[in-house]
């Protein structure tokens, strides 16, 4: 039992690890790109809330936008590479990817614009948002990351 | 408390993980953008911004308005007046698709400073509609009857003139000669001789003419005047330019409207030098189908083609023109072709090379049109250096084996399938669904947008530019010679595609040169038997 327990520990810190690489990485390439914008993204929105992502492309709102974007992959990206905060980030990560997913949604009857491949219903965003809900459900911040000195050592700095 | 290897590693383990992935982004983007850079910098193409005039001061400028079609309303609008009908149906249209800002851009542009003071239609219908659009309480605009009463009456400082084909000339020369300022749709005239006397006309005159290439004012064009005259493209040797159409309105089988007939329409003065027929609803309001009124794809859309090419390399007449096609895709009496290709050459052409000296010289401009597809081919500039796509949008590839872009190419700072520059002026015009679909891709991979555009209508700018010379002096974008160069090169293509042989231009007397029993203009303006030639004529003793 311990043994299963131990493999479920270091996959789910696998997956929440490369994760938390996909969003970092994302995250930075935008924050060094000051010509990245989401406007193209949002502004071809389709599906029931098309209407809600279009309305994001104001002149006075798409920078906001696209500043809460970097920092919420930059969030997610950071809590789950090292491991800290993680069920913090899970949530913000589930948000985003629910954005994501809702902003092109792989529904019958949409055209699925520069996707990579076939989708019904369920697409990449999707599992990743599930994904991110595992990671909530079995945080492993204090099994391998900035947790595990946080509630191991520094709990029993603060005994002795 | 001591802290064992295994402590570090489970603590901190993520810390080279979140470093290795920042850097890795950092250096990603950093890397991109400075490659960008570099190529931009050695491309050093500036895009244009939207062309200032002198504002349009003093007394509104007194326009009559001469045909008041589709183009004519389209016209007025530009210049600040639209028909209560039009509104209307914008608005209507605007209920079904929120998309459609027609209307609100109408109501955002800016007001010119004009006074539409009178209205000359042969059909009532139309003639009326424009006096009760715009009237106001205390003015009503005059109806003529003919455009030379209009022209004479001294009321108007300027006529717009959107009439079939065969009565541009006539009207514009009228105008230039009384000293009335002209705007007159494309192609500037209907024969070859008409077009030497209009260009007389203009140089005696005072007023100013200017031709409906509204083309001339759409920014990517300015731009890529800029990118050729650098050398970007190298030699350009084949310009390839196309039109594809497939639906009635593109094929010119326009609306017959209800209360045609020989009482609400001046037939004969519709008709005017044509061939006296009996009247002829088909005719009327499908003109362009016809060569007695109009001049089908040669004088009506390769015109556009040619200016919008002439605009941004400055090519001139060809040298020579050869076309071919046929009634195809509507055989329904007409008989202006509605597929045909022309070739134009331009033997001793050049936009500069890159290699050695006297290797390159000439260009082919190859036109290709049909009305029975509507698949997009764009217009292609293809150099030696590079390729240019050229529309609303402006996308240049380098070619892969360039001799200007080898270095880069070869140190993979360049590849051939990714552009090197693009420019989208309307790239922040959110409401056009096909505007902020280009945005998304550009957004995708290497592609750059420059972010200026408000969307301007170019037909606007180009009236204002007109009005602008009226009362300040100065050039046209597209005037007395630029509407030579496009109206000889549109008649070489219509006589190349009815004779079925070469037409050739001797640029040193400026005249077609004469092919023996052959009378140009009359093969122009025939409507049949154009191929065969007059009977010869018996010697008298």
């Amino acid at each position: 039992m311990d043994q299963n327990q131990n493999k479920l520990k270091a996959s789910v810190t696998l997956l929440r690890i490369l994760i938390g690489w996909h969003f970092l990485f994302e995250g930075i390439v935008k924050l060094y790109n000051p010509e990245w914008t989401s406007f193209g993204y949002l502004a071809t929105a389709q599906g029931p809330f098309d209407w809600f992502f279009t309305a994001l492309i104001g002149d006075s709102t798409i920078g906001l936008v696209d500043t809460m974007n970097i920092i919420a992959l930059m969030v997610v990206g950071i809590t789950f590479t090292l491991g800290i905060f993680e069920r913090l980030g899970a949530i913000v990560g589930m948000g985003l990817l629910a954005l994501y997913f809702f902003a092109h949604p792989p529904f019958p009857g949409l055209t699925q614009m520069n996707v990579e491949g076939s989708y019904w219903l369920v697409n990449k965003n999707l599992i990743e948002l599930v994904a991110c809900w595992v990671i909530f459900q079995l945080p492993t911040g204090r099994y391998f990351g900035l947790d595990y000195l946080r509630k191991n050592k520094l709990a029993k700095i603060q005994e002795q | 408390m001591k802290w064992t290897r295994r402590d570090l590693l489970k603590g901190l383990g993520g810390l080279p993980i979140l470093g290795a992935v920042w850097w890795a982004g950092a250096a990603t983007s950093v890397g991109s953008r400075k490659k960008r850079t570099e190529i931009l910098e050695q491309l050093n193409i500036v895009p244009s911004l939207p062309p200032a005039v002198p504002g349009i001061g003093g007394e509104p400028v007194k326009v009559g308005v001469i045909g008041f079609g589709i183009r004519g309303e389209q016209l007025c609008r530009a210049l600040g007046f639209a028909t209560n009908e039009w509104k209307e149906e914008m608005r209507l249209a605007q209920l079904e698709d929120p998309n459609i800002k027609a209307l609100e851009d109408f109501d955002k542009q800016e007001k010119l400073n004009v006074k539409l003071v009178g209205i000359c239609d042969v059909f009532d219908v139309r003639a009326e509609k424009f006096i009760n659009s715009f009237s106001t309480d205390d003015f009503k605009p005059k109806r003529y009857t003919t455009y030379k009463d209009m022209i004479q009456s001294g009321d108007v400082d300027a006529v717009v003139i959107a009439t079939p084909d065969h009565w541009h000339a006539p009207m514009s020369m009228e105008a230039l000669n009384n000293n009335v300022h002209v705007y007159v749709e494309k192609p500037m005239t209907h024969t070859v001789g008409e077009t030497y006397l209009l260009r007389e006309a203009a140089k005696n005159s005072k007023a100013v003419i200017a031709v409906g290439h509204q083309h001339r004012q759409t920014l990517s064009f300015s731009t890529a005047r800029d990118i050729v005259e650098k050398g970007t493209l190298g030699h350009v040797s084949l310009i390839q330019t196309n039109t594809n159409r497939n639906d009635d309105n593109g094929a010119w089988n326009y609306d017959i409207h209800e209360k045609a007939s020989p009482e609400t329409i001046d037939w004969d003065q519709f008709l005017g030098s044509a061939p006296k027929v009996p009247f002829n609803k088909n005719h009327f309001f499908r003109w362009r189908k016809w060569w007695a009124y109009g001049s089908g794809l040669s004088g009506d859309l390769l015109t556009h083609d040619y200016d919008r090419l002439n605009c941004v390399l400055n090519m001139g007449v060809p040298s020579s023109v050869s076309a071919s096609g046929g009634i195809y895709t509507h055989n329904d009496g007409r008989n202006v072709p509605d597929v045909i290709q022309v070739n134009m050459e331009f033997p001793n052409f050049s936009t500069g090379s890159s290699q050695v000296e006297g290797k390159e010289k000439g260009m082919t401009f190859c036109y290709s049109a049909t009305l029975g597809n509507g698949f997009n081919r764009p217009t292609i500039l293809m150099g030696h250096d590079a390729t240019m796509e050229l529309g609303n949008n402006l996308t240049v590839w380098p070619d892969g084996a360039s001799t200007r872009y080898a270095d880069m190419l070869e140190n993979e700072k360049m590849r051939p399938n990714v552009p090197i520059y693009q420019y989208n002026p309307a790239a922040n015009v959110p409401d056009a669904i096909s505007s902020a679909t280009s945005q998304y891709f550009a957004d995708k991979g290497l592609m750059w947008t420059y972010i200026d555009g408000v969307r301007v209508d170019s037909t606007f700018l180009h009236m204002r530019e007109w009005l602008s010379v009226i009362k300040n002096g100065g050039q046209v974008s597209c005037g007395i010679k630029e509407g030579f160069e496009e109206a000889i090169s549109a008649h070489m293509a219509g006589l190349s595609w009815k004779l079925g042989r070469k037409i050739e231009w001797d640029p040193e007397t400026e005249m077609l040169k004469p092919i023996e029993g052959v009378d140009f203009d009359q093969v122009l303006l025939a409507n049949e038997n154009w191929d065969q030639l007059p009977p010869p004529v018996e010697e008298v003793s």
